[in-house]
């Protein structure tokens, strides 16, 4: 981020944040918040095995193909320890 | 009537008569979209070689008397942040300017199963972020009703593309009203289904818990027939649901192909106006709103009640924290979602330039260079201001006055509805706030854009359905919409509700 870029953006998050402030003015003592939207699905039909399957071989070919810079059917990536 | 005026069934019937081609047909488009599109901007990609190569299959088909399903041959265009195979994927941003997409999204596998000619991808908000297409990495759409004009957002290129005759119908996605606000300033319908009854398998993320791919098109019929088309569980989407009430597509959605007639079967009617009791939210009818727009839809809830419905006055306590409260959790499941575009396994990356000219901005150091510079420069100003407000309302110390509080918060709204829904059948109120508003009057003002979903959000907080239809113009002859909100998987209700209308 450019210093230019650092201060718009410190102006508008701030009137973001200012505006989500009214949310303070909710009471939320006795609110739980763990809910499911998709309340339909029951957690043992959303689950699977956890058990790797088969991919075709032309969709990975094409996945590796995607990733800028490769090496043999690795993706190369900077060193993260010196 | 001209082939790119026809509705779904319209085309469907022509095609079975063999009056005209499914080659015809699509070329049709192709030329309302090669002269009409140099001043819309609804398209990023064009697909013509694809949808020719389709529709030839569909008149192959018709040569040798098969039945064709009702989509077979009909012209879809696809919002940019659905996957379609081996063609081009931006989701509208510069980070993805050049990446091809591996696979089909499920959606677009059931399209092309039915039949379906697909016309090209269209302009979006990028990342689906924002309410007029003008956060487009690469271009604004303008509406079709008026050029200085924007066609709402983010699925502007989608709308104005149907409304200008462009495409026969279109597939958006509905994270905040971002098929519903643009059919209403296009003067259109569209249809957000109820959380879970299409697949979002190949829709590019953005919030998982609110994104819904849904139908834009001339008529609710049509946006029906194309709902119908891609709903359905899908073992590849874990959110996805089946629902006797929003049953997956029949099979045996055909039409006899007799030599002189044909016949589609549309489900009979069973809902009788008498009947509904339809709720008007006194919250939604406040101070703000424009004023042609209040009075348009007072007069299409006028002519409910002489229809013979009854008219409750309902309330919603907590709509004005629905915006604030959207405001965290949509950024805060963005900043997740958005976290793979690091510039390491796809998309724009510093790590291999496209162009080598500047070397100051590709030199990395580090693998936090390659992060920092690839998304820095890859993504646009809405989607950076997500990310971090995301992030920081994630973060220690935030998390429970922020994110925790707005789940909270989103809870109590879930409940108003389901507290309303106990006493109408389905809540009518305006789509958006003001008809379509100019190109660049509110690019510089987030939170004035972020008003815009005030009466759509509270839709997807709480995963509902709800379909925006045409009622009326404003004098300057800008279109408005009336929105029509359901119960989850009442979503058959409220297209038939929709239909109602449009015969009043």
């Amino acid at each position: 981020m450019t210093k230019k870029e650092e201060e718009k953006f410190a102006g508008e998050l701030s009137s973001i944040l200012d505006y989500v402030e009214k949310l303070k003015e909710v009471d939320i003592k006795n609110i739980g918040a763990d809910f499911r939207l998709a309340q339909e699905v029951s957690f043992e039909k959303g689950m699977r095995e956890d058990k790797t399957e088969e991919q075709n071989i032309e969709t990975v070919k094409k996945l590796i193909k995607s990733a800028p810079s490769t090496k043999d059917n690795y993706i190369k990536v900077k060193s993260i320890l010196k | 009537m001209e082939l790119h005026e026809l509705t779904i069934t319209q085309a469907h019937e022509g095609l079975a008569k063999k009056e005209f081609s499914a080659i015809e047909l699509c070329k049709a488009f192709l030329d309302r979209i090669g002269k009409l599109d140099i001043k819309i901007k609804a398209f990023l990609t064009v697909t013509p070689e694809l949808a020719l190569e389709q529709a030839k299959k569909v008149d192959d088909q018709i040569t040798v008397e098969r039945e064709i399903s009702v989509l077979s041959g009909i012209p879809v265009c696809i919002k940019d942040n659905i996957l379609l195979k081996d063609v081009r994927c931006t989701a509208g941003s510069k980070i993805l300017e050049n990446y091809i997409a591996p696979y089909d999204a499920t959606v677009v596998k059931k399209l092309k199963e039915s039949g379906a000619v697909i016309l090209g991808k269209t302009n979006l908000d990028e990342f689906a972020m924002g309410s007029s297409t003008e956060n487009s990495g690469f271009f604004p759409t303008h509406n079709p009703h008026d050029l200085t004009r924007v066609p709402g957002g983010s699925s502007g290129g989608s709308a104005a593309a149907v409304a200008a005759g462009m495409s026969l119908c279109a597939l958006g996605s509905d994270t905040a009203g971002s098929i519903r606000q643009p059919a209403a300033f296009c003067g259109i319908v569209g249809f957000k289904p109820t959380y879970g009854a299409v697949s979002r398998y190949g829709l590019v993320a953005m919030a998982c818990s609110f994104d819904q791919i849904g139908s834009i098109a001339r008529s609710v019929e049509d946006a029906r027939i194309l709902f119908e088309a891609i709903s359905g569980k899908d073992e590849l989407d874990s959110t996805s649901v089946e629902s006797k009430a929003c049953p997956a597509p029949k099979r045996s959605f055909w039409c006899e192909v007799e030599s002189r007639k044909s016949k589609v079967n549309t489900p009979p009617s069973t809902l009788r106006i008498q009947n509904l009791r339809i709720g008007i939210p006194k919250e939604y009818f406040v101070e703000g709103i424009d004023k042609e727009v209040k009075e348009s839809v007072r007069a299409a809830i006028k002519k409910f009640e002489q229809a013979g419905a009854k008219i409750l006055e309902i309330s919603l306590p907590h709509t004005e924290y629905s915006v604030p409260a959207y405001y965290i959790i949509t950024p805060s499941e963005i900043s997740a979602n958005l976290a793979r575009y690091d510039g390491i396994k796809f998309g724009y990356s510093v790590a291999k330039p496209q162009i080598a000219t500047d070397k100051k901005r590709m030199a990395t150091n580090t693998l936090l260079d390659v992060y920092l510079k690839s998304r820095g420069q890859g993504f646009g100003d809405e989607v950076r201001r997500r990310i971090m407000i995301g992030t920081y309302a994630l973060s220690v110390g935030y998390y429970d006055a922020y994110y925790l509080r707005a789940q909270k918060v989103r809870r109590l709204i879930i409940h108003d509805f389901d507290e309303a829904f106990k006493k109408v059948d389905a809540i009518l109120t305006p789509t958006a706030p003001t008809p379509a508003f100019k190109i660049g009057e509110k690019i510089d003002d987030p939170v004035s854009m972020y008003l815009c979903d005030v009466f759509t959000g509270p839709v997807n907080l709480a995963g509902l359905c709800a379909l925006s239809l045409p009622c009326g113009k404003t004098k300057a002859g800008l279109p408005i919409g009336l929105q029509i909100i359901g119960k989850r998987f009442e979503d058959e209700k409220i297209l038939e509700i929709g239909k109602i209308f449009e015969e009043l």
